[in-house]
């Protein structure tokens, strides 16, 4: 067992804190009172677990590497934005953009997740207990989200190549995010993931959305309709006419 | 940026000290809002008193003067309270009257607030400050409206600063910017609303004033203010027997919310709340985009 050593936020600044959590290689902190503070625990980049007593500001955990942060209580905006490894578990619920950007590691958010949540996302896998709100994986580019309740409105808006898991109701799809069907490699992650998060559910009862890949290329052709429509003249004009060629008429 | 706090008190438990848990919240928010701040307390209401708060910043003019112009207008006797360069104004004759008169008679003056209940105080500077100078940790009463502004789009002054009040009782302070208000402003105008800034929050006040007086409640007002305004938006509204909430569907604008069986805390953010008595057993949720919430002391 090794020893904890204890911050209070309540007598000790958050500087303090990260600035002991940067400096320490190995060891478990634990951290108190944090009463909404920003910033706590964020730029982890070694192997130590920190467990936070109560609810957090804006990025939390923010830029985390290696190490475990878990956070007994609720967070604000940011929780473990860009996080490039390691774990990062809420006991509550999450505000926006949780995991916003993220490369890589694990984000356990046990509550519900708010707006955007895995905003532009590069590699991590969140898995979320309950809900999550709108725009969430909005432009997300790799990785997985696993969301055990609904989404709310435009899910995987614009999204690039994750992929999103959701057991319960979609509001409605984003731009360019589709439904895809589940295959044996899909139930594997499913089941690795919802292991490592502890998070009771079936693979099975989960319905997976992508990229349908449309908006990868410019089409010259789409935008000259488009202008065309609108009554555009000029250039627009010209393009609708069916003069389009070059770069788009492939 | 800004920082919003709202504190609406269900039981009678905590009402004794209200401005001492609306400063605490307040001054949390002072990094989100360092250029000014501004706060709007509910009390019960005494007879049938209407409270009128007016402000004639860095001056302390002649209100005994003023009172003896009013009194003639309303035909009933006015009676005044000055608190440095504000001044509270009780009569039994009509508020509305009182402001609109106020407004066009006496040069520089802003009639910040009128009502049975409300009274608002506000100015430039450091929020602990502004509370410290009109006395907020010591006022009791129902719920109150807290506001510290980093201006942005427009100068630093003791009129842009929120809350916001344009109908009796009723008061709004935001987080975010308006795009239509300036059409809104005249369309407003028209129906009898009086402006006294170019603000766009004030134009939002007069909205869900303009929609009280025509009847709707305050669910209904803000079901229409989802159609009408367009721009960026968290709303904390006080009504004489309520407080609501609004986000626009966007719902980029922070905002927090926390209810046990004695108090409903809205904030911009939670260490505004983290301290609140009782927290610990607190419901904690984020409010939902384009959804109302609401609460009153009728219900």
């Amino acid at each position: 067992m090794t020893d904890v050593t204890t911050f209070d936020l309540a007598d000790r600044t958050v500087r303090e804190l990260n600035q002991a959590l940067h400096d320490a290689t190995s060891g478990a902190f634990r951290v108190t009172s944090p009463r909404g503070a920003h910033a706590v625990a964020a730029g982890i980049d070694a192997a130590i677990d920190v467990e936070i007593d109560g609810s957090v500001g804006y990025y939390c955990a923010g830029m985390h590497q290696q190490g475990t942060v878990r956070i007994d209580g609720n967070a604000s905006t940011g929780l473990a934005e860009n996080m490039m490894s390691g774990t990062v578990r809420i006991t509550g619920s999450a505000t926006m953009s949780a995991g916003a950007t993220g490369h890589g590691g694990l984000l356990v958010v046990e509550g519900n997740a708010g707006a955007r949540c895995g905003i532009s996302m590069k590699g991590l896998d969140i898995v979320v207990g309950g809900d999550v709100g709108h725009m969430s994986a909005f432009m997300a580019q790799a990785g997985n989200l696993v969301v055990l309740g609904d989404a709310a409105d435009d899910l995987g808006d614009s999204i690039y190549e994750a992929e999103l898991y959701v057991r319960g109701s979609v509001a409605s799809l984003g731009t360019d995010c589709v439904e895809k069907p589940v295959e044996a490699e899909h139930l594997a992650t499913l089941t690795d993931l919802l292991e490592r998060s502890g998070l009771d559910a079936d693979p099975a009862d989960f319905r997976r959305y992508g990229s349908a890949r449309r908006l990868y290329n410019f089409h010259v052709d789409d935008i000259a309709a488009e202008l065309a429509e609108g009554g555009a003249t000029g250039i627009a004009a010209e393009l609708a006419e069916g003069g389009a060629t070059g770069n788009g008429a492939a | 940026m800004c920082g919003i706090v709202g504190l609406f008190l269900k039981t009678e438990r905590h009402r004794h000290e209200l401005g001492r848990l609306t400063a605490m919240m307040l001054h949390e928010m002072r990094e989100r809002g360092p250029d000014s701040a501004g706060f709007a307390v509910y009390d019960r209401p005494v007879g049938d008193a209407t409270r009128i708060t007016v402000l004639a910043e860095g001056r302390q003019p002649d209100w005994g003067a003023i009172r003896a112009e009013l009194e003639p207008v309303l035909g009933a006797e006015v009676a005044v309270t000055p608190v440095h360069d504000h001044a509270v104004f009780t009569t039994s004759g009509d508020g509305a009257l009182a402001r609109q008169w106020m407004i066009e008679n006496v040069a520089d003056l802003a009639v910040l607030s009128h009502g049975s209940q409300i009274e608002l105080y506000k100015s430039v500077g450091d929020p602990d400050l502004v509370a410290e100078r009109y006395d907020l940790a010591s006022r009791t009463g129902t719920h109150a409206i807290a506001h510290t502004r980093m201006a942005t789009e427009s100068a630093i002054t003791t009129n842009g600063s929120h809350p916001f009040v344009t109908g009796a009782n009723t008061c709004l302070v935001h987080n975010g910017s308006l795009s239509n208000h300036n059409r809104l402003r005249r369309q407003l105008e028209r129906t009898g609303e009086s402006f006294q800034t170019e603000n766009d929050s004030e134009v939002a006040a007069g909205y869900v004033a303009w929609r009280l007086a025509e009847g709707d409640t305050i669910d209904e007002a803000l079901r229409r203010a989802l159609v009408d305004l367009d721009g960026f938006y968290t709303f904390a509204i006080g009504i004489e027997d309520g407080f609501a909430i609004l986000r626009d569907p966007i719902a980029c604008k922070p905002a927090v919310v926390a209810e046990t069986d004695d108090w409903v805390a809205m904030s911009s953010e939670f260490r505004a709340i983290a301290q609140l008595p009782g927290v610990d057993d607190a419901e904690v949720w984020e409010p939902k985009p384009a959804q109302i919430y609401s609460w009153s002391l009728a219900a």
